[in-house]
This record gives structure tokens, C-alpha cells and sequence, in this order.
């Protein structure tokens, strides 16, 4: 009682007069998403400290992959990110044909490309969606949802069979070729589908009084402080450093597409939402180049040691059937050594870190995920600003708790 | 990444710290130096702050366990060049009886969770980590899942809400 007292007469740090309020939000709560948790210290409704926990969907990928063999690996990184699984099958088959030294076909390259961008679009509009939806705008989410579920249902369940577990590419090349009327199907969703909607949302939000007095000026960082915290992919660019891999280490076919990387200045959450949304409409730029120029032959390499033989060949040749056998039972054969490999998904680098130590699976897997370094970035963010603005800005970083737990 | 470049790095390192860069090579296209822990901390300053280097970026840290070797334990970082759009793998090798090694979050605050992670998988210990706690795993599991001699399918007690 004294200390209280005593608090009120000399006026301390609180507004309230009081201890700090330890506040749990999480690990199952409307607004994470998934199943993250904070612990908060308020005052009043600033934050004080902000403690991010994770690991509550930590499901050991890394001690599985160990285990697995090189192909058996693939199902397992639809799981890391499952906003955008295609683009994590084509990093882990990227890092593995690295490590093989395969050089994959033309018209793979261009598929992965398209699944890669398409998947892009897709995991930003999940992103500005919910993240709306946090802030009371759930007109947006619905704007977002339509087309994400024509992508899905028109491009990604004929494509690979599923929606979410996708697990398509293959170490040199892919599961199968695109089914036939693929190319067009993709022209119509792009144009029906992707872009209207970006339109809409762009009304809706981008000149919305509400929408910039609750955005600009949370959550945000510097350019130094997002280097220094090894921030990636939208979050940096939006603080202003155009690091994007598509255009700085170009893999796969992406040199030779014209595109721009949006790059915004405050780094706040106004900012993640541009750039993400000048990201779609490049990303839709990407696709329709690539849809030009989208070549033939076939999608696999011409290699039986990784690729298995054609199922009329296994039925008619012996060599064919003792490829098919060996590919099977031994698995793909892949040589000795460590390769790094990084690619831009849609939440920034996703790197795959692989030890080999030759025979049938990895010694050791490591991914780097995206949100990992962005989810450490939060308290930065967050500390000294509004409770309420610790939402809108979680759900503009994009934290996945799937790659973030693995 | 500019072929010219390649390798200045890993010159420059064997400059500056000689006997201590232990080995060094490019398989795959990915420059790699395996350095001594005893100069981690002044490898990876010297490394962010060169103006030929400017790795500003640390990208990745994780642990490798090759059991049965001697050193047992790797720590791997991977560095990135904003500036040179270039990468760098550095790898330190520690003995299984003693696996410590100085915590670069003094040269790169973003590293801070990537060695709880370390820690918590390996047992690796970074001396001076201002927060070495585990950090996927509960603070109650014994062992380190990623260990080679962990195995994969052992359980341990889930725990219910804690007093």
C-alpha cells in the first residue's frame, strides 16, 4: 500500500499507476493464425516487452529428413510453408540437383517458375487478407479468398492432385508434365481471377482513410535494423533495400522475364501492404511472359538414375524394368558434399542447407526459413507502441508457423 | 554472383588470419573456410566489417553431428553480401567433451535465435548468448533431438499446465 502510494505522489514511468500487466496472448488465439504465443507487459495498452514463443508445431522435420530418402523428403517440405507449399518443393529439389550438379530441362525451369509465382500471389493474398481481417476489413479476405480458390481448384489440384499437399517437383524435373489445357486455363485465371481482385482491394484499401490512419507508422523498422536482424523477401524491401534473389542471383529462367522489385521507405506496415501488392501485379507480369514463351520437350531430364524410365519401356525392356527396380528400391543416388541453396519465397529467402554424405537419403537437413528472423524482429517492431497495433502488425509480417516450427 | 570475386574472400581470410583458416574450398559454387573457434568472433567481425567482404547479411546457423568423428560437433554459418551479392560458408569444428564456442550476436543481432536453435537441437553452448534458452523444444525435455545417438523414436512425457 505504501509503494502505491508513494507511486502516485512522485508520478512514475506508468500512466496507471501500477505494475505492469502480463498480458498471454496465444498460443490459440484469433489473431496469430497459428499457433504462436506472446507475452506482453502492459501499460495500459502499450507495450512495454513483448517475449515471442514458438514451437508449438514443432513436428521434427529435420530428424525425419534424416531418415528419409532424397525423394521421400518432398512430401515432408509441403508442410514447412502451407501457404505457398509449391515453392518450397522447388527449393528443396533445387538444392538436391545442385548437389548432383543436374542441369533440368527448359520447359521445367518455366514450370517451376509458374508455380513459383503463382504460389507468390497466392500466400500474399492469404497475407493482405487476414491481416485485414485482423484490422475489421473482412470485405478484403473474401476479395483475396474467391481467386486464391479458383487458383486452387483450376491450376493446383489438376496440376498436382491435391491443394495443400502438393509435393510435385521431383530431384530433375516434376511428378508429371501440366495437363492439357493447362497454359490457357492459367491465361483465364490470371485475367478473371487474380487481377480484378487485385483491383478491388487496391479501391477498397490503398486511398482508405481508416485503412492508412491504422497502418502508417506501426510497426516499423529501419533499413539497418531490418539487415541487422536478417530480415528478407517483402519486410526488407519494404524498409527500403531491394534485395530480391529473382533479380540479384537469378535462378531457374528468371533473367530473362522484365520485371520490378517494389521497394518501400518507412518499413511499416502500410509499406509490407504496398509491396506485397506491387509484388502481385509483377508476380502476374512474370506469369504472362512465361506463358509466351513457355517451350516443349519434355519436363524431365533424360537420366535414369534420378528420372524413372517410361512405363511402356518398363513393361517392354529389361533395361528399363531394372532402372525402374533400382530407382525404386535404392532411391536416387546423390553424391557426397554440402551445398547451400536459396531461393525467394514469398516471405523472403528460403534456403536449404544439405549434407550428404552419399547413399540413399540426407545426413542432415537444415531450412532456413523465411519467418524465422522476422518473427525474432517482432519485439523490435512492437515495443512502445499499441496492443492493438501488435496485431495488425503480426499479421503483416506473415508468420507461418509451419517452416517456423518445421 | 561475379566470377572475379570468387575467392577474394577466402584469400583475404588466409591473409589476415593465416594458421587460423584451417582448410578452405568452392565445391558446388559455394565458397567455404573452415576456421578454429578461438577467433570466431574476430573472423565474423572481420568479415562484416572489410570493405572487400561486407557480409551484413548472417543468413543461417545451424549445428551438424558427425558422430563418430573427431571433432564430433560443426557449427556452419552462411553469410550474405548485400553489397557484393555474394555468399560465404564458415565452419568451426568442436570436440564432443567440450562444444562451446563465443556467440556472435555482438557482430549480428539477428543470429540470437538461429544459436538458441543450435543449442537446443545439439547441445551446442555460445558463451555470452544473452538468452541461451531453448527454443522449438519445452525447457523440461532432456537431450538434443538432432544428436545422431538421439533416437528417432524415443518419447518423452508430454507435461500438462504448469503451476
Amino acid at each position: 500500500m505504501a509503494d502505491i502510494v508513494n507511486k502516485n505522489i512522485t508520478g512514475g514511468k506508468l500512466d496507471m499507476q501500477a505494475e505492469p500487466v502480463i498480458l498471454n496472448i496465444g498460443p490459440s488465439h484469433p489473431a496469430t493464425h497459428a499457433t504462436l504465443r506472446f507475452v506482453a507487459e502492459l501499460d495500459g495498452e502499450t507495450l512495454l516487452k513483448l517475449t515471442p514463443e514458438f514451437g508449438y508445431l514443432h513436428r521434427g522435420f529435420e530428424k525425419e529428413s534424416e531418415n528419409a530418402t532424397w525423394t521421400q523428403v518432398i512430401p515432408y517440405t509441403d508442410r514447412l510453408n502451407y501457404v505457398s507449399p509449391l515453392m518450397n518443393n522447388v527449393g528443396y529439389a533445387m538444392a538436391v540437383e545442385k548437389l548432383c550438379g543436374i542441369e533440368i530441362t527448359e520447359r521445367s525451369k518455366y514450370i517451376r517458375v509458374l508455380i513459383s509465382e503463382i504460389s507468390r500471389i497466392i500466400d500474399h493474398m492469404v497475407c493482405i487478407g487476414t491481416n485485414m481481417v485482423d484490422l475489421g476489413a473482412l470485405t478484403n479476405f473474401w476479395y483475396f479468398w474467391k481467386p486464391r480458390e479458383e487458383a486452387y481448384m483450376q491450376l493446383i489440384e489438376p496440376l498436382c492432385g491435391q491443394r495443400l499437399t502438393t509435393a510435385y517437383t521431383r530431384v530433375g524435373g516434376a511428378m508429371w508434365d501440366l495437363p492439357e489445357g493447362w497454359v490457357e486455363t492459367c491465361r483465364g485465371v490470371v485475367k478473371n481471377s487474380f487481377l480484378p481482385a487485385i483491383k478491388d482491394v487496391n479501391a477498397l484499401l490503398t486511398k482508405n482513410r481508416i485503412f492508412i490512419d491504422r497502418t502508417m507508422g506501426v510497426g516499423k523498422i529501419s533499413k539497418s535494423d531490418a539487415i541487422a536482424m536478417g530480415f528478407t523477401g517483402p519486410c526488407l524491401r519494404a524498409a527500403g533495400v531491394p534485395l530480391d534473389l529473382r533479380k540479384d542471383e537469378p535462378y531457374l529462367v528468371y533473367d530473362r522475364f522484365d520485371f520490378d522489385v517494389p521497394v518501400g521507405e518507412q518499413g511499416d506496415t502500410c509499406d509490407r501492404y504496398m509491396v506485397r501488392m506491387e509484388e502481385m501485379r509483377q508476380s502476374i507480369r512474370i506469369i504472362e511472359q512465361a506463358l509466351d514463351q513457355m517451350p516443349g520437350g519434355p519436363v524431365n531430364i533424360d537420366d535414369t538414375r534420378y528420372v524413372l524410365p517410361d512405363k511402356t519401356l518398363v513393361y517392354t525392356t529389361i533395361e528399363a524394368l531394372m532402372q525402374h527396380f533400382k530407382l525404386i528400391m535404392e532411391g536416387v543416388q546423390v553424391p557426397a558434399g554440402e551445398v547451400y541453396s536459396a531461393t525467394e519465397a514469398a516471405n523472403g529467402e528460403l534456403g536449404y542447407y544439405i549434407v550428404s554424405r552419399g547413399g540413399k537419403g540426407p545426413y542432415k537437413i537444415k531450412v532456413r526459413p523465411p519467418c524465422f528472423p522476422l518473427f525474432q524482429g517482432m519485439p523490435l517492431l512492437c515495443e512502445g507502441q499499441m496492443l492493438a497495433d501488435l496485431i495488425a502488425t503480426l499479421g503483416s509480417v506473415n508468420i507461418i508457423a509451419g517452416e517456423l516450427d518445421r | 554472383m561475379n566470377d572475379q570475386r570468387k575467392n577474394v574472400v577466402l584469400a583475404k581470410l588466409i591473409e589476415k588470419f593465416g594458421g587460423d583458416v584451417v582448410s578452405t574450398h568452392s565445391d558446388f559454387g559455394d565458397d567455404t573456410a573452415l576456421v578454429r573457434r578461438e577467433r570466431i568472433l574476430e573472423i565474423c567481425a572481420f568479415l562484416r566489417d572489410d570493405a572487400d567482404c561486407r557480409f551484413d547479411f548472417a543468413m543461417d546457423l545451424t549445428g551438424v553431428d558427425y558422430l563418430g568423428e573427431t571433432p564430433r560437433f560443426e557449427v556452419v554459418y552462411h553469410l550474405y553480401s548485400l553489397k557484393n551479392r555474394q555468399r560465404v560458408r564458415i565452419k568451426v569444428r568442436l570436440h564432443e567433451e567440450d562444444p562451446e564456442i563465443d556467440s556472435v550476436v555482438p557482430v549480428w543481432p539477428g543470429i540470437n535465435w538461429y544459436e538458441r536453435e543450435a543449442y537446443d537441437m545439439y547441445g551446442i553452448i555460445f558463451r555470452n548468448h544473452p538468452n541461451l534458452k531453448r527454443i522449438l523444444l519445452y525447457d523440461e525435455f532432456v537431450g538434443h533431438p538432432l544428436r545422431k545417438d538421439y533416437p528417432k523414436t524415443k518419447r518423452q512425457p508430454t507435461l500438462g499446465p504448469q503451476e
